[in-house]
């Protein structure tokens, strides 16, 4: 199974084209479509949390999508998001307990929802950029 | 070239109001709502129900803004309530806590039925 890889600029939309790629590659290796939808909608933060937060001179997120087959059979899908960027504040990294919020906050959502709604997620970040591994299994 | 929200308020009744969103709700989708929940606000209405039947994504920074939908609601003491999400769209929700501040129904004839008594 071919791995998929996409640099794409950071403008307007362009996570879109990031989740539609998510659809393609889930829809291939046959993933429910509650899956596909919730592996496209953090695919949408990922890439907007870079493109808004990451401050990248480049100007670019890197998005590889990953099958996971160890026995030959797709199992899931792992994608990873990374900018070059000057990486995420301790203060706004996801809490580890993953308790809903108690009262109604208005920024920072993006890093929580993608915990939420993926199976596994590592985050690495530091002065030199952002690194979001991510993986949903079937 | 952004894709833009389109919003349809459908039907309006009383002190209520639906808005039936298609389209992905990024930050100018959230403000085209917020647009017109307040103007509906403004003419009277008290209840708004927003139906994401046709809307697939909805990302963070659309969820804040409907979250400051929420709290200008919770102010005039009215109610912002959302029916026909998709699964991973309540799950969001849930995830954002957005469920503890604003109801959310399975479809619009239900939340009609609730919403008018």
């Amino acid at each position: 199974m071919q791995d998929v890889t996409l640099t794409l600029p950071m403008l307007p939309d362009m996570e879109l084209t990031a989740s539609k790629t998510a659809c393609a590659m889930g829809e291939h290796i046959q993933l429910s479509q509650d899956k596909i939808d919730e592996i496209q909608m953090a695919v949408v933060e990922a890439t907007i949390n870079a493109i808004e937060h990451s401050d990248a001179v480049d100007r670019k997120v890197n998005i590889h999508f990953h099958v996971l087959a160890p026995d030959g059979e797709p199992s899931g899908l792992q994608i990873t998001v990374s900018d070059a960027g000057t990486g995420i504040p301790a203060e706004k990294m996801p809490k580890s307990d993953g308790s809903p919020p108690r009262v109604l906050e208005q920024r920072g959502h993006g890093l929580r929802i993608i915990s939420g709604l993926m199976d596994a997620v590592d985050i690495r970040t530091d002065d030199h950029g952002t690194t979001i591994v991510m993986t949903k299994m079937r | 070239m952004t894709e833009s929200l389109k919003l349809t308020v459908e039907d309006e009744r009383d002190d209520l109001a639906v808005i039936h969103t298609d389209g992905y709700i990024n930050n100018q989708g959230g403000e085209e709502i917020a647009r017109v929940c307040y103007e509906l606000i403004e003419k009277g209405h008290k209840k708004l129900l927003l139906n994401l039947s046709r809307t697939k994504i909805v990302n963070s920074i659309g969820i804040s803004i409907l979250i400051e939908i929420i709290e200008k609601m919770l102010e005039i003491e009215g109610k912002l309530a959302f029916c026909s999400l998709t699964p991973t769209i309540q799950k969001t929700f849930h995830i954002m806590g957005l469920a503890q501040y604003a109801s959310i129904y399975p479809d619009q004839e239900e939340a009609l039925k609730e919403l008018s008594s």
